[in-house]
């Protein structure tokens, strides 16, 4: 792989050509002697730096600042030990938070690849409408969450425009208040989330139904199995890839959500849609800074704790690659 | 594209007329569904943003009476201060997306070519952004204490620090993908690393680069939570105005210029889709299925 690097770098000339998958400790070490000049690490100095000031430190606070007393109404930032994870826990606001998060990320994981994954079925022949209506379907993808929630809020009141088309359809009058109902508005969230980003997923599966070689259709084809079957045996599977990216990333992306929620509902009704970062944006607004921090710092462990499966998913197919 | 050139060995006559007829139905379908799902909301969304405040109060479907779109527009572009955020969202994005896109290369570049046990772990620190939330509370207080508060200078900062990770995730996948021999050409010649990178790495990297700068500007400009900590009040992007102007109690029930904000502030991104959507598509897709 490397044959030309030895004589460049001043290093003896008598260097045999490297491979670097396959390198001896020996080798391996003169291979790193090498690169300490031809690919420096001060290189990964400014990246680093920005990492560690903006993103790294601030993380290392929360897991101090979550055990202070630290608020807007005043000036001295005190220990407090466990108060404010106790106090939220005996509250029930932080298992309730927790139990809406989860099932809101999972809703919208669902919701997300469900309309993706029909709307890459419904759109996958490259005839020029499907060309433009997956252009349309794009657009949601590029707005932001913010108008989407919006819209949603303004077509979803009790007298909006929804309840109006279907008052017309069944010649009713339909009064539903989708974001009024303490059981089902996290739902119908979930799936404004997911009509958002459901362009997204179908680009996705559409790429990966063009990764599947055609003559394995074919011979699936030819011995005699339908095109139903066809379907879900052969190339349903070899989506995997597509799916699991689909997921995890709509599972965890919406774990972090908050434009939409708060657009459509900010919370409620009877709070029964705060999602952790509403949380944390209702209490820092408060001044309650301790307590957004603690909440904070739940959603880091959240999240981190179920995205060491997606990260070896992440760095696998990295190797592939 | 590849259905009709395989008949089933089965002359299955029924099957075939099914789908055949299904085939005829898809089309039609197709426009219904894409009017329904995405023609509704936006439809709903021009109505309204040219309706008049009464008229638009409880925002429905129909015909606005008297279009006045351009006097909403007009009237929201001063409101909502549209000059002065649009400027504030470049000032911010312009900045965060070339320095991420910089940094993030150099360091992938090394990440990628030297694989010592430190870098991996290093590799492994550096992505753990793509997945793992900021910490938005504790970063206000870390940037009051570097006096950063409230500054754009700040923003752009914690902007590069989240997206950071992502451009390290797709450079390095992109990178070892190229072969060495393409840098040592040039070594040979006695160039330095700077010069290999800059000459020889940057060029080659253009494709990921495009993806990595639309989905990063993408999120940015559509960005309004993080900013809601870090410069809340204190500088004006799009989406914190239309956030400001929606949640004022003065603008309440204004849907007419909530929506007419909300045309103006997506025309910029729907305009880019219209002239790019085939490097738009392609870029979004390539990052995720390899």
């Amino acid at each position: 792989m490397s044959t030309v690097l030895d004589h460049t770098t001043g290093v003896p000339a008598a260097t045999p050509p490297q491979d670097s998958t396959r390198a001896t400790p020996a080798r391996a070490r003169r291979s790193s002697a090498i690169s300490r000049h031809t690919h420096p690490m001060w290189f990964l100095v400014p990246a680093f730096a920005i990492l560690f000031v903006f993103f790294f430190l601030p993380t290392v606070f929360n897991f101090v600042y979550a055990f202070t007393d630290w608020s807007g109404f005043k000036s001295q930032i005190n220990p407090v030990g466990w108060d404010n994870f106790t106090d939220l826990a005996g509250s029930g606001t932080l298992f309730r938070s927790l139990r809406i998060t989860i099932a809101y990320a999972v809703l919208v994981a669902v919701f997300q690849n469900l309309f993706g994954f029909a709307l890459a079925v419904l759109l996958e022949r490259d005839t020029r409408l499907n060309h433009v209506v997956r252009v349309l379907f794009l657009i949601p993808v590029l707005m932001s969450a913010l108008a989407v929630g919006y819209i949603f809020q303004a077509l979803l009141k009790p007298e909006g425009a929804l309840n109006g088309l279907l008052s017309a359809i069944t010649g009713t009058d339909v009064h539903t208040a989708w974001l009024g109902n303490t059981n089902w508005t996290i739902v119908v969230v979930a799936a404004i989330h997911a009509w958002k980003w459901m362009g997204l997923s179908m680009l996705i599966y559409l790429a990966g139904f063009k990764t599947i070689p055609v003559d394995l259709v074919e011979a699936a084809q030819i011995d005699g199995a339908s095109p139903w079957r066809a379907f879900w045996r052969i190339r349903f599977p070899l989506l995997a890839p597509a799916v699991t990216f689909n997921v995890a990333t709509a599972l965890l992306g919406s774990m972090n959500g908050f434009d939409i929620v708060q657009a459509t509902t900010a919370g409620g009704p009877a709070r029964t849609t705060e999602i952790l970062n509403i949380f944390i944006y209702r209490t820092f607004g408060q001044g309650l800074f301790a307590q957004a921090t603690t909440m904070s710092l739940i959603l880091f462990l959240l999240v981190a704790l179920l995205a060491f499966p997606v990260i070896r998913f992440l760095r696998k197919r990295e190797e592939i690659l | 594209m590849t259905q009709p050139t395989y008949p089933a060995r089965r002359p299955a006559r029924e099957r075939r007329r099914d789908v055949s007829i299904w085939s005829r139905l898809r089309p039609p379908f197709v426009t219904v569904l894409a009017a329904v799902l995405i023609g509704v909301p936006l439809w709903l969304v021009v109505a309204t943003a040219g309706k008049s405040q009464g008229e638009a109060l409880t925002p429905n479907l129909a015909w606005p009476t008297d279009w006045q779109l351009g006097q909403n527009l007009a009237d929201v572009w001063t409101q909502g201060d549209i000059p002065a955020a649009f400027l504030g969202s470049l000032l911010v994005m312009v900045p965060a997306v070339a320095g991420v896109l910089t940094l993030g290369s150099m360091a992938a570049w090394v990440l990628a070519r030297r694989a010592t046990r430190l870098n991996a772990m290093l590799y492994a620190l550096a992505i753990s952004g793509i997945v793992l939330p900021p910490a938005v509370v504790t970063i206000v207080l870390l940037l009051r204490q570097l006096g950063l508060a409230g500054s754009s200078l700040g923003m752009i900062g914690v902007y590069m620090g989240i997206y950071l990770s992502t451009v390290i995730f797709f450079v390095t996948g992109f990178i070892r993908t190229v072969p060495m021999s393409l840098e040592e050409a040039a070594r040979v010649d006695g160039a330095r690393p700077a010069v290999v990178f800059v000459r020889i790495i940057l060029p080659v990297l253009r494709p990921v680069l495009a993806t990595a700068t639309i989905l990063i500007c993408l999120y940015v400009w559509n960005d309004v939570f993080y900013s809601f900590f870090v410069v809340g009040g204190r500088l004006d992007t799009l989406p914190l105005n239309l956030f400001q102007v929606a949640s004022a109690g003065l603008y309440l029930d204004n849907w007419h210029l909530i929506f007419a904000y909300i045309i103006l502030m997506s025309l910029p991104l729907l305009i880019v889709l219209a002239v790019a959507q085939r490097k738009i598509i392609s870029g979004i897709t390539s990052g995720a299925v390899k």
